[in-house]
């Protein structure tokens, strides 16, 4: 019996010293380590986010470079394809323009050529009418030299008219 | 005389715990060995368990104690 | 204070606690012998003066009950103040006086007489007062000694404050880093009662709750282990008191009560039943306010005293038997319990903290069903 029956001086004794104990622990010990605890928890929690955040943002960056290369070769692609296509009209445009100048250069020396043909012609037909008329000249000046001949000729030709 | 029956009294009350300690423990492991992700959990409720019981074993040493002059 | 390091070995560790319960049982034998002798020349026996056999569980009560010395080695021994408020007036004096229960002392108002390791007045020709416990209230003497127990509750808090504020100042150095040292041994410690005990149980209000928690954790568990050290810091059976526990318990009580919400008290005092069964439920819900708490003293309680009895009793069949061969069987059974009694020391500060944890936590719930 004695041993379970609580005897008044160690209950208050334990009361006090436990009251005593808590105070002093709570104020100097608890306080302080849980503080420090949670906070290091907080710390590392933080941190583990901002690990995520700068994953996440890395992640953003990497898209968004990814959207920008993409999107600059495509630009590069449209302005290459421009570039093509007007290089090409370009192309076109100066063989189109060659090719008229070059009909109308053709058709302008052509004009010449038979402008200065004709030319050239009419001064050979002079000439050869002026050459003809000389050679007929001396020929006739040749045959006519000694008058029997001239006198044969007039037979001839009197030969051949007849009247 | 009255502390001997006392006594004897507190061993029955000890076998009735033993018992019961015996089947909680048991049943625990079969828990563990079936889910053993789930061995703190089930560890901690087998020790509020085991204490529930032990405290009803320990009142009979407690009236044991009682008998003791 | 930094000794983790050898908690790190476990042969260490373990041949550590051989020796410390080596050396006990060999302090156990003098002092059971030394303490034994006395008493058969205790003043109610001395017209005998023959040796009395040896009785058991007058000695294993001895050490488990409180003392106002405290036993050192041989026939050395500490006096303790006896503090007495009596009907007259407060009584301060050594417990030299009692010459170990050979005297009496006359003090200022009455002469008084150890009976038992407990103070009693002497009224006319032996006519005993004995001194009040909480439950038989004499109104003459009520006894406030430094008891063995106190000053034993004393050496843990210095113990206590030592290893704590020293972690304390710790935390507050390395602010921010990782633990070393003592502080790495408390932080799990710390971390265990906070995630495993507090939180599960309690809530998300479990902060308000944790400074209690934690000293109470520590202060059972730090008793715990000081009981179970058999010389001069320990020796005394503190937690294994049922005054101690049943402070313990009340201050459980009172804490569950205080921050009881208003489900708490409507489960108590308007259950779901009808309403003619509320003069029965009443009685059980009160009871059940009481039960708890006090199943948590009682457990404390029993368990340690009853390791303490076990390790006595082994201890003590050396004695029984007259034979020293005996020890060869009782000395690797004490260890063997002595161990144990280290487990239960961890395992009952575990249990009250928790089960005070559990009930906080059907108090303070927000809402069930």
């Amino acid at each position: 019996m004695e041993l379970v029956t609580p005897e008044i001086g160690l209950v208050f004794w334990t009361s006090v010293s436990f009251f005593i104990l808590f105070i002093i622990l709570a104020k100097f010990a608890w306080k302080p380590i849980m503080g420090a605890i949670s906070e290091r928890e907080r710390s590392i929690e933080d941190a583990l986010l901002k690990a995520e955040a700068a994953k996440d943002e890395m992640a953003r960056l990497t898209n968004e470079n990814d959207a920008l290369l993409k999107q600059a070769r495509a630009e590069r692609d449209l302005i290459l394809k421009e570039a093509k296509v007007l290089k090409d009209q370009i192309v076109a445009d100066a063989k189109d323009n060659a090719q008229k100048e070059g009909a109308r250069m053709i058709e302008l020396a052509r004009i010449e050529i038979n402008n200065l043909k004709a030319i050239a012609m009419a001064d050979v037909k002079n000439q050869v009418a002026s050459l003809s008329l000389e050679i007929a000249e001396k020929v006739l000046r040749k045959q006519f030299e000694d008058s029997s001949k001239q006198d044969a000729l007039v037979a001839d030709l009197l030969k051949e008219v007849k009247l | 005389m009255i502390g001997s029956i006392a006594a004897l009294g507190a061993g029955l009350a000890v076998i009735g715990a033993g018992i019961g300690i015996g089947q909680v423990g048991g049943k625990a492991m079969e828990g563990i060995s079936r889910q053993p992700e789930a061995a703190s959990k089930i560890q901690t409720a087998m020790i509020i368990a085991a204490a529930l019981i032990e405290g009803a074993a320990l009142f009979g040493v407690v009236v044991s104690f009682l008998g003791l002059r | 204070m930094h000794f983790s390091h050898v908690l790190k070995s476990k042969k260490i560790a373990l041949s550590l606690i051989l020796g410390v319960f080596l050396t006990f049982c060999t302090c156990k034998t003098f002092a059971t012998q030394a303490e034994h002798a006395p008493e058969t020349e205790q003043p109610a026996h001395t017209e005998g003066g023959h040796e009395e056999a040896f009785n058991p569980s007058e000695v294993i009560l001895e050490h488990i009950a409180d003392s106002h010395s405290i036993h050192l080695w041989g026939t050395a021994s500490i006096a303790l103040p006896v503090i007495l408020y009596t009907d007259k007036g407060l009584e301060v004096f050594s417990a030299a006086n009692f010459e170990h229960g050979h005297k009496d002392f006359a003090g200022k108002h009455y002469t008084y007489r150890l009976v038992k390791d407990k103070v009693a007045i002497v009224e006319g020709t032996d006519n005993l007062l004995p001194a009040a416990t909480v439950l038989s209230l004499n109104k003459k003497l009520i006894d406030f000694s430094i008891t063995r127990n106190v000053v034993s509750m004393w050496m843990s808090m210095l113990i206590i404050f030592i290893i704590f504020l020293s972690v304390s100042s710790a935390y507050k150095k390395r602010e921010g880093k990782a633990p070393k040292g003592l502080q790495s041994f408390i932080e799990p410690i710390i971390m265990f009662v906070r995630d495993d005990i507090a939180r599960p149980n309690i809530g998300y209000k479990y902060e308000r709750f944790m400074p209690l928690l934690l000293t109470v954790f520590f202060f059972i568990w730090v008793n715990n282990l000081i009981g179970l050290v058999p010389f001069f810091p320990g020796g005394a059976n503190l937690t294994g008191n049922i005054a101690v526990t049943f402070v313990l318990a009340f201050i459980t009580l009172v804490v569950v009560n205080i921050n009881g919400n208003k489900y708490y008290w409507k489960h108590i005092f308007a259950p779901d039943v009808p309403v003619w069964l509320y003069p029965i439920m009443w009685p059980v819900e009160l009871v059940g306010i009481i039960s708890k708490p006090f199943a948590l003293m009682i457990r404390l309680f029993a368990n340690i005293t009853a390791g303490h009895i076990i390790v006595l009793s082994l201890i003590s069949l050396i004695f029984v038997f007259k034979a020293a061969s005996v020890s060869l069987v009782s000395v690797p059974f004490v260890v063997f319990m002595d161990v144990l009694e280290l487990l239960v020391a961890a395992l009952q500060a575990f249990i009250f903290t928790l089960l005070t944890a559990l009930f906080i936590g059907t108090a303070i719930e927000e809402h069930h069903h």
